[in-house]
């Protein structure tokens, strides 16, 4: 600890060096930091979906409808526990660009099926209860300013009312949130058949079937089952676990996040190449004084730890102020992702793991110059001057 | 006076490819406490050898060097580094000062070594650079002062945790006749107040005449101290 300020003044006697090796690891643990927390923030859609829930598409895809009726067949098929079905209905509230992610849906099956949604008993009553009621999620109520007892209109911009308005009015009767953290709430959900009586297009149709299975080892089967019944009717499902339908959704953004995985590694590798040899180099050019410090009763060991915590000093300045960095860029970047990446967290897990980084990055850089200022010989040192 | 230093039989060899080359063969020597000894002798005879032996860096051959009734030449090399710190003082050439720290911040490393605290840490400092007459430059960079004051600073680096024996490798080699003469006062003054026992190797007969005895080393052996010109 007392050597602290020596460590200190030997890491800051070439500041325009330090500026730029330190500059070099900002610059990684920046993109780290962010690329780390947008596949994570990819990922955890994915992750978060239950294992036992499927998901009944219309085969063409998922803008197709199904039969109602589909659902008292799926429910009919061996090893299904709870099924629950939804609408998309495109909502967005007084301007286009505004959009809110609502869903039409079987209020007591559908929060039966998604059981990470909590709710308020008494909320959930009155949502029931009340045919125009919705339920909103908690951030979307928050983007939006809403609470229990709002009346808030709600526009499609694909469905119209009889009377012409595409515009619906509902009451927000309950506020849910999850059970973690990481479930998203930026949604809203209302009556399926309050939406069927009052849209145009007739019929009684549905967009698509959620399920759960009794046991997750019989997804496959069950999803088979299922197809399988609809096979050759005239209008065939696809259906698949709710992780991989996410997956899939995702797969093109995630690969997009793979590339960026791979750039971040390269340029972590480069820093490595670059800050190991600028620190050898710094250590080389104090030979001399390395053996100075030793005849004055510095030992080895002593030595080496110094210049391992100056290697180690170096990369959590730089690696610091870049996760700093990138926690400033996500939680710009939050808002305006919100839409589409509910998750953009920087998380702990992200900030250890970069720390982790950190700890590796200086003991890597540090280990060789440390090593050779532990096996300085202090005699050759003097006679190489 | 005690025998502070006793080399006895000293042999020291480099071997350099295939060649072995001899510096001292058997070599025997005292040195008494609050002695003030300069080796001479001509380029390449041993002298900085036989100091950093003395100051237990570098390791005879064969033969044992002993450091008031201790044997140092088989010391480990963590020993050997607590010996120095706590017996040793060294003064170089070119002084050896660390360019980022100042003047304070230089005499202050060997008592980073030690159980002091920053408090008395400091006022040893103080006392050290006053000795050598520059308490006021105790915040000047190494790059902001003359030779001789540098060389000040490094006596004040050897002295401050106020060891027994100060080795000084041609202390005065890089300065003028004048600096040189207020170097070596420094050093007689260590020796006479202080009782420091001072070995200093040089080349200059001027600097030789501060000792209180003069060793002449040559082709691995001490000639007689009247015998040499
Ligand atoms: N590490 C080493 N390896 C091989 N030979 C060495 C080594 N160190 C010293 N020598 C040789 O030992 C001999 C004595 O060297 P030393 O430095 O002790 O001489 P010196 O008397 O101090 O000379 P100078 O007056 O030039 O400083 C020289 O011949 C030198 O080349
Ligand atoms: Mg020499």
């Amino acid at each position: 600890m007392k050597d602290l300020y020596l460590i200190y003044k030997n890491l800051t006697r070439k500041p325009l060096r330090l500026f730029l090796t330190s500059f070099a690891i900002f610059i990684a643990f920046l993109l780290f930091g962010a690329v780390t927390t947008l596949k994570s923030a990819l990922d955890s859609g994915v992750e978060l979906s239950a294992d036992d829930r499927l998901v009944v598409l219309n085969s063409i895809n998922f803008t197709n409808p199904l039969p109602v009726a589909y659902v008292n067949r799926v429910k009919a098929v061996e090893g299904v526990s709870k099924v629950t079905h939804a609408n998309w209905f495109g909502g967005y509230f007084q301007e286009p660009t505004n959009q809110v992610v609502t869903f039409a849906v079987d209020p007591e099956t559908y929060l039966d099926v998604y059981s990470e949604l909590v709710i308020d008993p008494a909320q959930q009553d009155a949502w029931f209860r009340n045919r125009q009621g919705i339920l909103i999620g908690e951030r979307l109520a928050k983007i939006n300013g809403w609470k229990v007892g709002d009346r808030i209109p709600l526009s499609s911009n694909i469905f119209s009312q009889d009377n012409g308005s595409s515009t619906w009015d509902f009451v927000v009767e309950g506020v849910f949130t999850g059970n973690d953290e990481q479930v998203d709430t930026g949604y809203a959900i209302f009556h399926y058949k309050y939406f069927m009586e009052t849209q145009t297009m007739g019929g009684d149709w549905i967009g698509w079937i959620i399920l759960t299975t009794t046991d997750p080892a019989l997804n496959e089967s069950v999803a088979r089952a299922i197809d399988d019944q609809f096979a050759n009717s005239s209008t065939e499902t696809d259906t698949s676990t709710e992780k991989a339908f996410n997956k899939a959704f995702i797969e093109q953004i995630g690969n997009v996040g793979l590339i960026i995985f791979g750039v971040v590694f390269m340029a972590f590798f480069t820093i490595l190449v670059v800050v190991g040899n600028a620190m050898v180099l710094a250590v080389r050019e104090r030979t001399g004084e390395i053996a100075v410090l030793k005849s004055l009763g510095f030992t080895s060991p002593r030595i080496f730890r110094m210049v391992l915590a100056e290697s180690m000093l170096l990369s959590l300045l730089g690696g610091m102020a870049g996760l700093g960095g990138a926690y400033v860029v996500v939680a710009g970047a939050k808002d305006a992702m919100a839409q589409f990446l509910p998750n953009l967290v920087l998380g702990t897990d992200t900030a250890l793991q970069a720390f982790g980084f950190m700890v590796l990055l200086g003991l890597v850089t540090g280990l060789l110059p440390a090593y050779n200022a532990l096996k300085l010989n202090i005699i050759t040192a003097f006679s190489r001057r | 006076m005690t025998a502070l230093f006793d080399l006895k039989k000293v042999a020291k060899s480099f071997v350099k490819g295939k060649e072995k080359i001899s510096i001292f063969d058997d070599l025997n020597m005292t040195i008494e406490e609050g002695d003030f000894v300069a080796i001479m002798g001509p380029s390449g005879s041993g002298k900085t050898t036989l100091l950093n032996m003395l100051g237990g860096v570098d390791q005879p051959t064969s033969g044992e060097v002993w450091f008031a009734g201790e044997r140092i030449d088989s010391l480990s090399e963590g020993n050997l580094a607590k010996w120095r710190a706590n017996n040793v003082g060294f003064i170089f050439q070119f002084y050896n000062l660390m360019p980022m720290l100042n003047a304070a911040r230089n005499v202050e490393l060997p008592l980073l070594l030690t159980k002091l605290s920053g408090k008395q840490r400091k006022k040893n400092v103080e006392t050290a650079l006053t000795l050598v007459e520059l308490a006021d430059r105790a915040k000047h960079m190494p790059s902001e002062m003359s030779g001789g004051q540098q060389q000040r600073v490094a006596i004040a680096r050897a002295i401050v945790s106020d060891p027994k024996l100060l080795l000084c490798d041609e202390p005065t080699g890089d300065l003028d006749r004048a600096t040189a003469d207020e170097i070596l006062k420094t050093l007689q003054l260590l020796n006479e107040k202080f009782n420091k026992t001072i070995v200093m190797v040089t080349h200059d007969p001027a600097a030789a005449k501060y000792a209180k005895r003069t060793l002449h080393l040559d082709k691995g052996e001490f000639v007689e101290e009247g015998m040499a010109a």
